[in-house]
């Protein structure tokens, strides 16, 4: 009746897991708690739960991102301090069943729940404002994308106190990922859960393509896009291409799991190396999924903060598309060692290295945008140098790994933990910090705490470098992943300045909290009145903070690159807007509570998945497809605006705007 | 020029540009937008199908003793199923004139002609896997064959999940009449269902006609 | 007002990483390689970093330099808001990396022929044949023509090369001694080939590099090279002692056991190894369950 799902699914006997597992419940109920009693509930759903505005589900992504972030950093900061308990005679505290299982959940959770819901967080709210529009090409589609995404991370969560997570690292590599070597249920919720997830990131890369090609404001040709644009389509692109591989990849794991195929098992034939060939042709492109957004942020953080347009667009246009196509040819380069010859090491290794070029190329764009610029040390332009000087050397262990021969004696090693998190931290984690500290005023009105700002930028900073230097060290003492016990005690200093790095990054992740906290209470002082508290050159900057539900009144025409820069010069200049334009109403899409419902379905399905109970598997799939017939039976599809609201929005924008011309300094 | 109504496009009363070029006359109308979407994602389901091609072109061979490509397929049956796929999709496209002449009776009936071959190919397929499942050549006999079954039982299942858009979109175009989204999605089923016919000659050549020469 | 980014802090964490890393102990590891492949590459490694050390340190230099002299606050730099475009700047920018990745790619193609794992190492004499197998989670090496095995400790002689043929019982593993260079796979039901040697005798330590399950972390081995006729008087006082590896004690062996001390088996079954991997050596009498048994009892 229930498969495989007993009681002794809970884990009575491994406190950590049970009290962690306890708490959150705790926590959730004592939120859903509050919210009720407050009543909230009704704006909660009207205004949030089934938006389908881009600003409001980018929000959500990045508000899933940063609770996720607190799960994988416990995870990162236990195994921490793990390593730095378990030298020598020592065994730690967490017995190898439990700390493989925090290593893999570490991964999966940074990867596929952090770093790529606060990317498209940051890509969803952007983009549409940037190119000039009202909202992304399907936005119905959109919510559910985002809800899919929750619901794989709220499967990783159960599985912290209902069952158990994989124990076989992030990438789940048979054979040690069959059943024959994990026969629990941790590998099925690893599969259910990215399966289910990477349903949504294939329907938001659809969604991106299609906006970005298609829906423009009125005279925005590609060369006039935003390079934040650029690269946002460039990772959809990547999203498109690279998710079905997983999608097939996940599948013929789980095929073999559940019934007996042997695409990768020992025995029938199987070949495990196939996996990892598939895994890694998804892989490889999914880092640079991550990035490519990162970069376009410091593009616009560096043009905004020095005064100047960017340096070399062109360039770098061809060096984001290059980038892109380069990054599904270098996938071999993490599996070296697997004896393909020093032919085929040799063409990937130097195509590994060939991307470097457009990755160099734009590090010295960024840095001669800087010359002859008016530098301003805001926090994102903190983020930004700090980037500069940190992905660099991450970039230099990046080519060094491309060198089969070097990689025969660092692959897997802790200069390779060290090398990815210095491009993922110093490159992803900088960028989005960035940008969110860059975009919040527009999201909510008034801007961060600038004090803390910087705090926080320490913290990582130099949390950062404490916790991975040491581990190119010990990577060169022959150090490799993955460890629960250390043998060698002479490591135990460097594993202490590790972990205290560690605990550093931890208070920058708690101070982020903080300011957010605190910025909300002192928001007075800080407000954004005019909509563009940076001096901003690209659209977002033309509304108010926050922008209306419709983005802007009129859709505005686009003469030349860095469209909203050039308005703004001309218009403080000549002292006036605009002429004031004929308003008409909005058609806007309505609310839908689809995407909730369908993920909520999803999860029913992926979890009985998971437990074998496949009554309520059929169940959760009926249901998903119901619900979806269901809202293909409506007849609304879209809310109007009308004139007088759009006109009224639109005229307030415009007179704060005029108030601004008299006081802002003319243009040289 | 398409004769659907031109949709206004996302956020905007009027139509919205029905320009293909560059878009950069202003956001294009929703005509256009969302079978573009929809080519993209069948773009994305080709690129889960090459996945599943290279799979299987890797394991062709890794038989385990077991039965290899020249004990199995019978191109008899293959040539029907191929012809009842084909013919479906011929179909499909009348079916789609028809709505496009808002003509109800055979807009219906093309749809279920498409299905009822659709249901055909299905049957066929589904006969091939229970012979050979029955014959001890099933997909858990060997990485060949789950390969083998993975990739065709995909084209499969996407031709099932056709199968329920088509009796979908016959009730939809019932109840509602040709406005114009219905009119896209019976584009998007157009495209998906030939999409699904390219994928099946891609089969029928590697894994049917190579593996029978 | 805003404290701005103030370089000497920078300079002192610079110099304060780069002391620590230059105490790192260059005598151990893979900067200590005790044989040729691992000395190639140490040093390919060793230049490698320094070019791009080249253009990277005064790459980041250059940023704070930059983003400090042109800081709004500063009337002396020349403000130039429209200067975005500058064809030979852009030319030097895409020739610095292009020219860099230029130079490491020819080193990459030849070293990685130069470097191939199953490249047979140059030399006068015959190499040692030794063949590796993977289990849960210790290491067994056959030495074929010696006809003994020995589990977790890997004995060779000093300066004449070893040719390894390496598979796995159960799950992937790497083989790696670092002093000694270049790792590979050792993967179910595939041979993997791999040529080293140690030219200094010692004692060295190995470990897999691959994560393969709960015992994992204990699959340390020590390497010992010994003076090639101490090795020879090694392999040939070891045989008869101990028990012989035939079927019924390689499915002993392959019980699920980690942090296994160090053992010799005096004789050894011909053609074990082939019969590991084609996967007709007996199985070990326990069932697969113990291997990650699931934490919470149930799901199995």
């Amino acid at each position: 009746m229930f498969g495989k799902l007993t009681w002794d699914a809970i884990p009575v006997h491994e406190p950590i897991a049970l009290v962690t597992g306890l708490v959150v419940i705790a926590v959730v109920a004592a939120i859903i708690a509050w919210v009720t009693v407050k009543g909230w509930w009704p704006y909660l759903w009207n205004e949030w739960i089934t938006s389908t505005d881009h600003k409001r589900i980018g929000v959500m992504y990045v508000v899933l991102a940063l609770v996720m972030l607190v799960r994988g950093f416990a995870d990162a900061i236990m195994m921490r301090a793990q390593q730095m308990l378990a030298v020598g005679a020592s065994q730690g505290y967490l017995p190898p069943e439990h700390y493989n299982q925090i290593f893999t959940a570490h991964g999966t959770i940074m990867i596929f729940f952090m770093a790529m819901p606060i990317v498209i967080g940051m890509m969803n709210f952007v983009v549409p404002l940037q190119l000039g529009v009202r909202d992304v090409a399907f936005p119905t589609m959109n919510n559910v994308s985002f809800w899919l995404t929750a619901s794989g991370a709220l499967l990783v969560n159960v599985s912290l106190l209902v069952g158990e997570f994989a124990r076989t690292g992030w990438l789940g590599f048979p054979p040690l990922s069959e059943l024959q070597f994990s026969p629990g249920v941790g590998v099925d919720y690893y599969l259910v859960a990215l399966q289910i997830s990477g349903v949504g990131t294939v329907l938001t890369a659809v969604n991106f393509v299609t906006t970005i090609l298609k829906i423009r404001a009125p005279g925005m040709s590609y060369m006039r896009m935003p390079v934040f644009c650029w690269t946002t389509l460039a990772a959809n692109l990547l999203m498109l291409a690279a998710f079905p591989v997983l999608t097939v990849t996940l599948a013929l794991l789980m095929l073999d799991r559940y019934l007996g195929f042997h695409f990768f098992t020992n025995d029938g034939g199987g070949n495990s190396m196939l996996y990892m060939n598939l895994i890694w042709v998804w892989g490889h492109p999914e880092v640079y999924i991550l990035i490519l957004p990162a970069f376009g942020i410091y593009s616009e953080v560096v043009s905004t903060f020095s005064g100047k347009p960017l340096f070399g667009y062109r360039s770098m246009v061809f060096a984001t598309l290059a980038i892109c196509i380069i990054s599904f040819c270098v996938w071999l380069h993490h599996f070296f060692t697997m004896g393909a010859g020093a032919d085929v090491n040799a063409v990937f290794g130097i195509a590994s290295m060939i991307i470097a070029v457009p990755t160099g190329v734009k590090i010295f764009n960024w840095l001669f945008t800087m010359f002859g610029g008016r530098v301003r040390f805001n926090v994102p332009m903190y983020w930004a140098i700090g980037f500069m000087l940190t992905f660099v050397i991450g970039g230099l262990t990046g080519v060094l790994l491309a060198m089969p021969p070097v990689d025969f004696v660092v692959h897997n090693s802790l200069f390779l933990i060290a090398h990815f998190h210095q491009v993922i931290i110093g490159g992803v984690v900088f960028g989005v910090m960035a940008g969110y500290t860059y975009w919040f005023p527009k999201a909510f009105g008034f801007t961060l705490d600038e004090r803390l700002g910087k705090m926080i930028f320490w913290c990582w900073f130099i949390g950062f470098h404490l916790a991975f230097m040491p581990l190119y060290v010990l990577g060169f003492w022959g150090g490799t992943r993955r460890l629960q016990h250390i043998a060698d005690p002479s490591w135990q200093p460097w594993l202490d300045v590790a972990f205290v790095g560690a605990l550093i990054i931890g208070v920058g992740i708690a101070l982020t909290v903080v300011q957010l906290l605190y910025s909300i209470k002192t928001r007075d002082r800080r407000l954004d009145t005019t909509g563009d508290p940076w001096d901003g050159r690209t659209l977002e900057w033309l509304t108010l903070s926050p922008p209306p539900h419709f983005n802007f009144a009129v859709l505005p025409d686009v003469h030349g690159e860095e469209a909203y820069w050039t308005r703004k010069q001309t218009a403080l200049r000549e002292e006036k807007l605009i002429e004031e334009p004929k308003y008409e109403p909005i058609e806007m899409p309505l609310n839908t509570p689809t995407g909730v419902i369908v993920a909520f379905f999803a999860s029913i399905c992926g979890f009985a998945v998971i437990w074998h109970i496949w009554w309520l598997a059929i169940l959760g799939l009926v249901g998903a497809f119901a619900i979806f017939v269901w809202y293909a039976w409506r007849d609304e599809h879209e809310h109007i605006i009308p004139v007088d609201e759009v006109a009224r929005l639109e005229r307030e924008r415009r007179r704060i705007r005029h108030e601004q011309i008299q006081t802002w300094p003319r243009p040289a | 020029m398409t004769t659907s109504a031109e949709a206004p496009a996302v956020g905007l009363t009027h139509g919205g540009s029905e320009d293909t070029g560059l878009g950069h006359r202003g956001p294009e109308s929703k005509s256009i937008v969302v079978p573009y979407g929809f080519w993209l994602f069948v773009l994305s389901d080709m690129v889960l199908f090459s996945a599943l091609f290279a799979t299987y072109a890797t394991l062709v061979h890794a038989t385990d003793g077991g039965p290899t490509t020249k004990d199995l397929f019978d191109r008899n049956l293959v040539a029907i199923e191929t012809l009842a796929l084909l013919v479906s999709s011929f179909v499909c496209g009348l079916a789609i004139i028809a709505a496009k002449r808002r003509n109800m009776l055979w807009t219906q009936v093309w749809l279920l002609v498409t299905g009822l071959l659709g249901f055909v190919f299905l049957s066929i397929e589904l006969y091939e896997f229970a012979t050979m499942i029955g014959e001890g050549a099933g997909p858990q006999r060997s990485a060949f064959l789950s390969g083998f079954f993975t990739l065709v039982g995909s084209h499969g299942a996407h031709v099932t999940a056709g199968l329920l858009w088509i009796g979908t979109m016959m009730a939809q175009v019932w109840a509602k009449g040709f406005q114009p989204h219905i009119m896209r999605r019976l584009m998007c089923l157009s495209i998906f269902w030939h999409a699904l016919d390219i994928i099946w000659v891609a089969i029928f050549t590697i894994v049917y006609l190579i593996g029978t020469l | 007002m805003s404290a701005g980014f103030r370089p000497e802090s920078l300079w002192r964490l610079g110099a304060a990483s780069l002391l620590a890393l230059s105490t790192c102990g260059c005598n151990r590891g893979i900067l200590d390689p005790v044989g040729p492949v691992g000395a190639a590459e140490k040093t390919i490694l060793i230049n490698s970093t320094a070019i791009m050390l080249a253009i990277i340190i005064p790459t980041m230099i250059a940023t704070v330099g930059v983003a400090w002299w042109f800081r709004a606050g500063n009337k002396k730099a020349k403000y130039r808001p429209d200067w975005e475009y500058s064809g030979a700047v852009e030319l030097v920018v895409w020739s610095i990396p292009a020219l860099t990745v230029l130079l490491l790619g020819g080193i990459a193609w030849i070293s990685s022929h130069d470097l191939d794992p199953a490249k047979p190492l140059p030399s006068k004499t015959q190499p040692l044949h030794v063949q590796v197998v993977s289990l849960d989670w210790k290491w067994l090496f056959i030495y074929p023509d010696q006809g003994i095995a020995t589990v977790n400790q890997l004995v060779v002689p000093a300066g004449v090369p070893v040719s390894y043929d390496l598979t796995s019982a159960t799950v992937w593993n790497v083989f790696f001694v670092p002093q000694m260079g270049t790792m590979i796979y050792t993967m179910p039901r595939m041979t993997t080939r791999l040529n080293l040697q140690a030219d200094r005798p010692g004692t060295y330590e190995g470990l897999s590099a691959h994560f393969s399950g709960d015992g994992f972390p204990g699959m340390q081995f020590k390497v010992h090279a010994l003076p090639a006729d101490q090795f020879a008087a090694w392999a040939q006082g070891a045989r008869g002692t101990g028990s012989a590896l035939d079927g019924r004690t390689y499915a002993e062996l392959s019980k699920p056991t980690s942090y296994v001390a160090p053992m010799i088996y005096g004789a050894v079954a011909p053609n074990l190894f082939d019969a590991i991997v084609k996967n007709r050596a007996p199985p070990s009498p326990v069932s697969p369950p113990l291997h990650n048994k699931p934490v919470s009892g149930s799901g199995a």
